[in-house]
């Protein structure tokens, strides 16, 4: 069923990552990924992994769904790797047949482009899974707020990135629900060609989209009883503030990145 | 034999998640033909989930659904004459109209079950009749009508397909008493003369009382009791400890009971409860003469 896939992958618990401040998960998570790609040795990635199995130890966030956020790249991974082994040229041949030339650089490069992207990829989910997406949007929110100046909608933006992440679920329980009534009525949905199936799919997108306008104006009316007029003027509930573990993120990651352009430097490139 | 069945039916969402959660657990009911079926319990007892097995439209975790004595699920392939047979109304069924006119909605089952157009048209036809849903409105945009017109036309789109078990989960939510009192009135009236089978989900125990002959009472994804009305609503004891209320003119009449009257606590509704104090009140004036 639809319910089964899992969006907007906010993992609840209490943690002292959980607690950061979402402008400093931000601005931090930018700067790891930075940082793995100024690593130009395995010993920097080793130290960027470190750094990330002490923040994931730190989430509890089951290492298990960390893992799950590299399912449906491990193509784009593969794919990498496959064509670095295979073009890559360095000193010692490793294997050879026909046209095909494998060298000890292209494995080692195809390794260190395979875990690069890993690491960037679980780093970054990290970040989704322990902030809420309200959070985020405001963190964003608060973030961009100098392109105002630029006259750039900020607040508007960030309100309808919020509105839209609050309603996917939403949508998609009403899609379900939708489908199987039209399925106890013995719409097909599964059988036919191409067009016999797009056809299906008019009893469930009528449905579906008269119940969107129908929340989008029960939403905006809820907001104007709230006399909500925009961004200007408006303050806040929930204040984000930087605590004390927002500046040890801060300096924890600023030594882990200090090491890795340390490491580059001084040790010999992979590639 | 029963027409529809269920045996051991158990239900579990998201299993091999940490949101694993048990839906329906170990269900077993018989149900005969031409039986009007209340099926109450609290919001979250499972009683949607129940229902959604019984046309296929959730595959059992494990257990089964037997239809006149067949397995549903015997062959999958299948599964859409299923549908036909044992007609679901959902909650809120007006929030699926989708097609230009009433009409062309109504028939939409009709359709699929690939009718010829005369037949077709006769079904929509009587259907609409059963809602009284007036000959007009099916030329109308479904969008068009008002919120009650709209339900009893979504009801009919299930009812034209004339499905030998019809069941409707909660079939009057959000309608004010009126509208209520008609469409349980026009289900009932529907029953009678089909003769087919019905369930009815509803969380009021006046609505369950008034039109069904058998109660099916879901407690905590379990079949807690499942009987004549009679049966259930002397158990009243139990249904208050699942946070179920049994209808207040029978809770008076318990009430009564206990304080030594002697009545039959078999009332459910405000007439039978006038027509049983009545007895009760001639009776006493009887006695007091002799």
């Amino acid at each position: 069923m639809i319910r089964d896939i899992t969006f907007g992958q906010f993992f609840p618990a209490k943690s002292p990552i959980h607690a950061l401040d979402p402008r400093t998960k931000l601005v931090l998570v930018v700067a790891y990924i930075v940082m793995v790609f100024i690593g130009n040795n395995f010993f920097c990635l080793g130290l960027a992994a470190a750094f990330l199995i002490l923040v994931t130890a730190l989430s509890r966030v089951p290492v298990k769904m960390i893992l799950r956020s590299i399912r449906p790249i491990w193509f784009v991974i593969a794919f990498t790797a496959i064509l670095n082994i295979f073009y890559i040229q360095g000193e010692v041949l490793l294997f050879e047949w026909g046209f095909i030339h494998i060298y000890d650089r292209g494995v080692f490069t195809a390794l260190f482009m395979a875990v690069r992207i890993i690491l960037v990829v679980m780093g970054s989910s990290l970040l989704t899974y322990t902030t809420s997406p309200t959070d985020l949007t405001d963190g964003l929110e608060r973030l961009l707020s100098p392109l105002k100046i630029f006259k750039l909608p900020v607040h508007e933006f960030a309100l309808m990135m919020t509105i839209a992440l609050r309603f996917i679920p939403t949508l998609i329980e009403e899609t379900d629900k939708i489908m199987s009534a039209q399925k106890a009525r013995g719409a097909d949905l599964e059988s036919g060609g191409l067009l016999r199936r797009v056809k299906a799919l008019v009893p469930i997108l009528i449905p579906l989209f008269v119940s969107s306008f129908r929340r989008a104006f029960d939403l905006a009316t809820a907001m104007e009883c709230r006399c909500y007029h925009g961004g200007e003027g408006r303050t806040r509930m929930k204040k984000l503030q930087m605590h004390a573990g927002d500046y040890w993120a801060f300096g924890v990651t600023i030594l882990v990145f200090g090491g890795i352009i340390a490491a580059s430097i001084l040790l010999p490139k992979v590639y | 034999m029963p027409i529809l069945e269920t045996k051991e039916l158990s239900y579990v969402y998201g299993q091999g998640t940490p949101f694993e959660k048990t839906a329906v657990d170990s269900v077993s009911i018989a149900i005969d033909e031409g039986e009007f079926v209340g099926v109450i319990g609290h919001t979250g007892s499972g009683k949607s989930t129940l229902v959604q097995h019984l046309n296929g439209l959730i595959k059992p975790t494990s257990g089964a659904v037997l239809l006149d004595g067949r397995d549903i699920w015997a062959e999958p392939k299948k599964i859409r004459s299923v549908r036909f047979e044992v007609g679901l109304c959902f909650q809120y069924p007006e929030y699926q109209l989708f097609a230009e006119t009433v009409y062309k909605d109504i028939a939409f089952g009709p359709q699929n079950m690939g009718l010829s157009e005369d037949e077709v048209n006769s079904r929509v036809k009587s259907a609409a009749q059963f809602v009284s849903l007036k000959p007009e409105l099916l030329e109308k945009s479904p969008f068009d009508l008002s919120g009650g017109e709209k339900r009893r036309a979504a009801i009919a789109g299930v009812l034209a397909m004339e499905p030998k078990v019809l069941i409707l989960d909660e079939p009057t939510a959000g309608l004010d008493p009126k509208g209520r009192d008609v469409i349980l009135g026009q289900i009932r009236e529907y029953q009678k003369e089909r003769g087919s089978t019905v369930l009815l989900v509803s969380h009021s125990m006046e609505d369950v009382a008034r039109v069904s002959s058998k109660v099916l009472v879901m407690n905590e994804s379990k079949c807690a009791m499942y009987g004549t009305v009679d049966e259930v609503f002397t158990r009243s004891s139990e249904l208050a400890g699942m946070g179920l209320n049994i209808p207040q003119v029978t809770r008076i009449f318990l009430g009564l009971k206990a304080r030594g009257y002697d009545v039959n606590t078999c009332v459910y509704t405000a007439r039978q409860g006038r027509d049983e104090i009545l007895r009760l009140l001639s009776k006493a004036r009887g006695g007091a003469a002799t």
